[in-house]
């Protein structure tokens, strides 16, 4: 098989359109696609997200949040043990937990969490992108959608013609 | 700054059709232009109260704390009444953004970005007081977890600790929180501008081109954080408020506070929403956004808080009386007819009579009358935190530790100068960032379709 080597752009100024062709190019088996929207369209993502596993931010989120749990579990405990002292008649630590820690370990794990959560969304969406890709145009973040398929020299006409048919106003390598 | 069209719309006058996205796009870039001499006249009045404040802030490091009316047993005065409020106003924004996120209320949208930047305003606000209060602030790191000389480490146990970890979560997760939400509005910013302004917002919009794999992403995290978010919003408020109900002093010791608190923050964060919302909404021309609805739905928040503040309070009159404890009686007693009972009658009229217009549909619509009632509720907020800490301090337990509290030239000037900060911090934010969010209000507007059959909402 052919290195891919040519990406074809179609920029769409409707949904509808835009969900025509990504059916007719999963249909003729494209998979390989980038698809540029202003706004996360519920359409869109429904043709996207048939084959695809659900993000996994979700488990970055997962361990910071207990990470968080166990850090403040851990700091507050051992540094209650550093000066033993007996506090209103309770023990230094209680056991799983004392009640007046549950406050911190909800802050901790929230802290802890919501950091993971981007730090995630920054890896996983590979974001700090130093240069534009290049089938990126500036009319995608305000009132225009793309497509974006990567496929082979061979095979970028028929491409042309899947797009140009579902209604792209402009298609371009 | 490229603006592609220009329109011509008379300031509060209606605007009749739906937006398209590129009409969000080209008014959303319209609020970045350079200001007028209105705004830069605004900023000099800012700026000479920060002066101020910064000049009342020297004098009273220089001169010690007696200069801010710090004496027994009013120790903690204006400074914590306008660090609790400052905290309180933060509340709504991360409701908007968080809890009304998650319940999928629509209308949200045009003001959670104004919403948001106002929570961390406030709370950065909130947070210049503790610093103040201390005195000498070049040692607030001894706030930080970490053991002294003697290898104590810090109670962690003590509501004060506890509320040093709940406000710097509540600022960095809300401050994650707006920054994601700024990443997608902040491309369209880009790519509306030109020169060194695109450059700048190149760099801060991380490369985000809105491909599918990276809204996967963001979605996602952002739902999450919204998840994480809710529980917070109601724990830093009560938290702040164990400041007071876990110490044993009469007017302070109430399982009722944690509740009390929060509500009392939603409605006076609402009220601050409304005071910078009205504004921008006028100056910007953004009526076609932030429509009579998004206020009538406000008006409708700050009716139900304020009811149910009203409730608290008749609550915390009550428990007092049926307590049967003397001292907590003659703590209520003192506080409903004595030095500040004028402060008590001022926080009932602006707190639980002021809203009641809002049962008026009218009045709900009117930015004039919302208006008002905000600034009114924003006092009613201010003093009641005053009405909790002086009073109770004032007269507790002893007869040898009572004692009033008279307002100094310093700490008014910090407490008025506090205002300036965060009127600087907005009025900047608003003049360099969308203030209105790009995308999330693109999301409210019918899709574009071709096929006419499909428009609408889906």
């Amino acid at each position: 098989m052919a290195a891919i080597t040519e990406t074809v752009l179609g920029v769409f100024a409707h949904v509808d359109t835009t969900v025509r062709a990504l059916e007719e190019l999963r249909a003729k088996g494209y998979h390989d696609l980038t698809v540029y929207t202003p706004i996360p369209v519920h359409e869109i993502e429904d043709v996207l997200e048939r084959d695809r596993p659900v993000s996994r931010v979700r488990i970055f989120t997962l361990l910071g949040g207990l990470l968080g749990l166990a850090s403040a579990w851990i700091l507050t405990a051992w540094t209650s043990l550093q000066w033993g002292l007996f506090l209103g008649g309770k023990p230094p630590i209680g056991l799983p937990v004392s009640p007046p820690y549950v406050v911190i370990m909800f802050e901790m794990m929230v802290l802890f969490g919501g950091v993971a959560t981007v730090i995630g969304m920054v890896v996983l969406g590979r974001l700090p992108r130093l240069w534009p890709s290049p089938s990126f145009d500036r009319r995608f973040t305000n009132d225009r959608f793309g497509v974006a398929v990567h496929c082979t020299p061979a095979r970028s006409a028929s491409v042309r013609e899947i797009l140009r048919a579902a209604g792209a106003d402009e298609v371009r390598a | 700054m490229s603006v592609a069209g220009e329109r011509h719309i008379p300031p509060g006058g209606a605007q009749a059709a739906t937006p398209s996205y590129g009409d969000v796009n080209r008014d959303v870039l319209a609020t970045l232009r350079p200001p007028g001499n209105l705004y830069f006249a605004w900023m000099c009045i800012v700026g000479l109260l920060l002066t101020c404040f910064f000049l009342a802030w020297g004098y009273q490091i220089f001169a010690g704390m007696g200069t801010a009316g710090k004496r027994t047993p009013q120790m903690w005065a204006m400074y914590i009444t306008s660090f609790v409020f400052w905290i309180g106003i933060g509340h709504a924004g991360t409701l908007i953004s968080a809890v009304l996120y998650l319940f999928r209320a629509r209308w949200r949208t045009s003001i959670y970005r104004a919403a948001e930047a106002m929570t961390i305003f406030a709370v950065m606000t909130a947070g210049l007081f503790p610093l103040i209060h201390a005195g000498r602030m070049w040692f607030a790191y001894f706030l930080l977890p970490y053991p002294n000389q003697r290898y104590l480490w810090p109670n962690f146990k003590s509501p004060l600790v506890w509320d040093v970890f709940a406000i710097s979560t509540y600022l960095s997760i809300s401050a994650v929180f707006f920054i994601v939400g700024l990443v997608p509005d902040i491309a369209a910013v880009r790519d509306g501008s030109v020169g060194w302004r695109r450059r700048i917002y190149a760099m801060l919009a991380l490369g985000w081109e809105g491909s599918d794999s990276q809204w996967r992403h963001y979605r996602r995290a952002y739902g999450l954080l919204a998840a994480l978010a809710t529980p917070l919003v109601l724990s830093v408020h009560s938290v702040v408020s164990w400041d007071f109900a876990m110490a044993l002093v009469p007017g302070w010791h109430s399982t009722l506070f944690a509740p009390f608190f929060v509500d009392g923050a939603i409605f006076s964060g609402f009220a601050m929403v409304l005071v910078l919302v009205l504004p921008m909404r006028y100056f910007f021309n953004l009526n076609a956004y932030i429509t009579a609805r998004h206020l009538d739905m406000m008006a409708k928040l700050i009716l139900v808080t304020g009811l149910v503040l009203t409730y608290f309070y008749v609550c915390e009159l009550f428990t007092s009386w049926y307590s049967g404890e003397h001292i907590e009686k003659a703590s209520l007693f003192w506080r409903l007819t004595s030095s500040y009972a004028w402060a008590l009658f001022t926080m009932y009229f602006c707190n639980c009579v002021s809203p009641l217009i809002l049962f008026w549909k009218k009045a709900r619509t009117s930015p004039v009358i919302l208006y008002v009632v905000s600034i009114l509720v924003l006092i009613g907020m201010w003093f009641e935190r005053f009405n909790i800490i002086v009073p109770s301090l004032g007269h507790d337990f002893y007869p040898y530790t009572w004692g009033i509290y008279v307002p100094t030239v310093t700490d008014s000037t910090i407490v008025i100068g506090s205002f300036a900060w965060f009127f600087l911090l907005f009025l900047g934010f608003i003049k360099v960032m969308p203030s209105l969010s790009v995308v999330e209000v693109k999301e409210t507007l019918p899709p574009p379709m071709k096929d006419a059959a499909h428009g609408g909402h889906h």
